[in-house]
């Protein structure tokens, strides 16, 4: 089941960068957006997948799934999903001030030269 | 269990959230964020005193066992770099009063700068490494509203490529630390240092070690990685370049220093090795880039990238001498980073243009600034008794006793070009033919000079008195030095 997983995490990271690698804005988003999927994946499958067993630790019990990866995909959730409001906000304000989605027409500053 | 030391971390917390309720009364926030300032570094101080006192302070949280739930460490080099950083902030919310302009302080611009300060103290203090992730991706989010604070073309342009480095270096932050986890078991930061003691360091963990490297090398700007910043700073308002400036590289800064002294410390000939090449590395890059170009702003920008250079030289010797020198230098480089960023800052209100070319003459008209100027300019290259002369003192002498005798020559030419680039600056913008002037408000210019002047000053003090900073520096580096240290007080307080 792990191997699975690894497989599914490669194709979002390699989803991601494809995306993130484009010109457009809005793929660079969805991109970031599936990056942040891929690294909860991750984590998940990194605690070990537990199966049917409980994730609690009783007395008498000795197989039990580790509760923590949830925790941690939990937070990494929320911030990506701040993040990513705060991105898309941002991008359609620029998208207004600059009149341009397209990345390669944001480059440079313009007092440096 | 003592809650002292989260108190530096709690009062920047609600005061931002008192303040986003009087996001009108100007006046109100500016006074509130003064009192708030001071009374956080009275609390750092006293909380660095009592380190220094009674050892490394713990909290456990949620009355978990030490190495289950979250812990919040204080030892020496967090508790100085605490306290360095709301002294600064100090001044640089000081300082902004006359320069940050209304429109930005009715938008969040103190709440904002509360929750950087917050986010940027807890990474300081956490003892559990996702925490510390968490508390990246607090300042994370505040620098972003910092940085894109006022909505002008360069800013939103700049803001959307850090934005996104950013996402991408907290990615693969959660990536490492899940990788870590699988191998470990734990996020205890003492824990994992004893867990990779006891497996001693298989290749699996020289592998995080470099993924670590490259998380935080991202946030610290070091050589091939350092690339986004100097666009990206170049587009905020001074006092929050001066607060990114002095702060946010150096907590990059600070989780390669910890990661590096606390967990991968048994295979030295190849991390630290690593971390040796790309310091200098980084350092040969910065001077390039601080020389090549004209604009003010840039020069001392890219000598943030030659500073990083130099702490993480230090670090790479993993030896007492050079870690304490790697403190000292910390430290002065973000004293004298918000002083140099004020004191262009200035030199831009009063010339109207951060073009040295167009620049000429200020010396005439703005004697005080131009000699203070000169002096930080001579701190930053390490002339003695300046301050940064100490912390470069004493990287060097660890690079000699660790037998890196080129790399350490090396450190010592690049202060020469470091020199070189400032006084640049100091040769275009005060002497020569009258430049270009723009209409000044003198008030507004006497209220800026006064807290840059003052920064000035203590970072000559912390030069001259440097005698004084010693032993605070001394037990930082001796805590880096023996992992034991840390592991004991956490464990230790946990019960």
């Amino acid at each position: 089941m792990e191997i699975v997983m690894a497989f599914v995490c490669g194709f979002l990271f390699m989803a991601a960068v494809y995306l993130i690698l484009s010109r457009s804005l809005l793929r660079i988003i969805i991109g970031t957006g599936l990056l942040s999927h891929g690294a909860h994946l991750l984590i998940l499958t990194m605690g070990g997948l537990g199966g049917e067993s409980p994730p609690v630790l009783a007395d008498g019990v000795t197989d039990y799934a580790d509760p923590l990866p949830q925790a941690l995909i939990l937070t990494a959730i929320v911030i990506s999903f701040g993040v990513t409001a705060f991105f898309l906000v941002l991008a359609y304000r620029a998208y207004q001030e600059l009149g341009t989605d397209d990345t390669s027409l944001m480059k440079g500053s313009d007092e440096d030269d | 269990m003592i809650n002292f030391l989260l108190i530096p971390i709690l009062i920047p917390f609600f005061m931002g959230m008192i303040l986003m309720f009087c996001q009108k009364h100007v006046g109100l926030q500016r006074f509130l964020s003064l009192i708030t300032l001071l009374a956080a570094s009275v609390v750092s101080f006293f909380v660095m005193l009592k380190v220094q006192a009674d050892g490394i302070q713990t909290v456990t949280f949620g009355g978990w066992p030490a190495p289950f739930g979250i812990t919040m460490v204080a030892d020496g080099m967090s508790t100085l770099l605490v306290f360095t950083t709301f002294v600064l902030s100090l001044f640089i919310v000081w300082y902004g009063f006359e320069s940050i302009g209304v429109g930005r302080e009715k938008h969040f611009y103190y709440p904002g700068l509360m929750f950087i300060l917050t986010g940027i103290t807890g990474a300081f203090t956490t003892g559990d490494i996702f925490n510390l992730f968490v508390f990246f991706e607090v300042l994370l989010m505040s620098s972003y509203l910092l940085l894109v604070l006022g909505g002008e073309k360069k800013q939103l342009r700049e803001s959307i490529k850090y934005i996104l480095v950013n996402v991408v270096s907290s990615a693969l932050f959660v990536i490492t630390v899940a990788y870590l986890y699988s191998v470990v078991g734990t996020l205890s930061m003492a824990d994992i240092s004893v867990k990779i003691a006891d497996i001693g360091q298989p290749g699996i963990i020289t592998t995080i070690a470099v993924l670590f490297l490259m998380v935080f090398g991202l946030k610290a700007a070091i050589f091939p990685l350092y690339f986004w910043l100097p666009s990206s700073y170049a587009a905020a308002p001074i006092p929050v370049l001066a607060l990114f400036g002095a702060l946010l590289t150096k907590v990059g800064v600070y989780a390669i220093a910890r990661t590096y002294t606390l967990f991968f410390v048994h295979d030295l000939s190849f991390t630290h090795e690593l971390l040796l090449v790309l310091s200098v590395l980084t350092i040969a890059a910065g001077c390039i880039g601080a020389l090549a170009t004209f604009n003010a702003i840039q020069i001392i920008i890219y000598n943030i990238v030659i500073a990083v250079g130099v702490i993480l030289y230090g670090v790479a010797q993993m030896n007492e001498v050079a870690l304490e020198g790697a403190m000292f230098y910390l430290v002065h480089d973000m004293i004298i980073k918000a002083a140099l960023f004020m004191l262009v800052g200035l030199v831009i209100y009063v010339s109207g243009t951060a073009n040295l070319r167009k620049m000429g003459g200020l010396i005439k008209e703005y004697p005080v600034l131009g000699w203070f100027y000169l002096i930080a300019a001579f701190g930053l290259a390490g002339i003695p008794p300046l301050s940064g002369f100490v912390g470069k003192l004493l990287i060097v002498q660890g690079g000699f006793a660790a037998e890196n005798i080129w790399s350490s020559l090396f450190i010592l030419a690049s202060s020469l070009l470091v020199l070189l680039s400032v006084i640049r600056i100091f040769l275009y913008a005060f002497w020569g033919e009258p430049g270009v002037r723009q209409k000044i408000n003198p008030k507004s210019y006497r209220q800026m000079l006064v807290p840059t002047v003052l920064l000035v000053v203590i970072s000559i003090a912390y030069g001259v008195g440097s005698e004084w900073v010693a032993p605070f520096m001394d037990t930082a580096a001796k805590a880096l030095m023996d992992p034991g240290i840390y592991v004991d007080a956490v464990m230790k307080g946990g019960e």
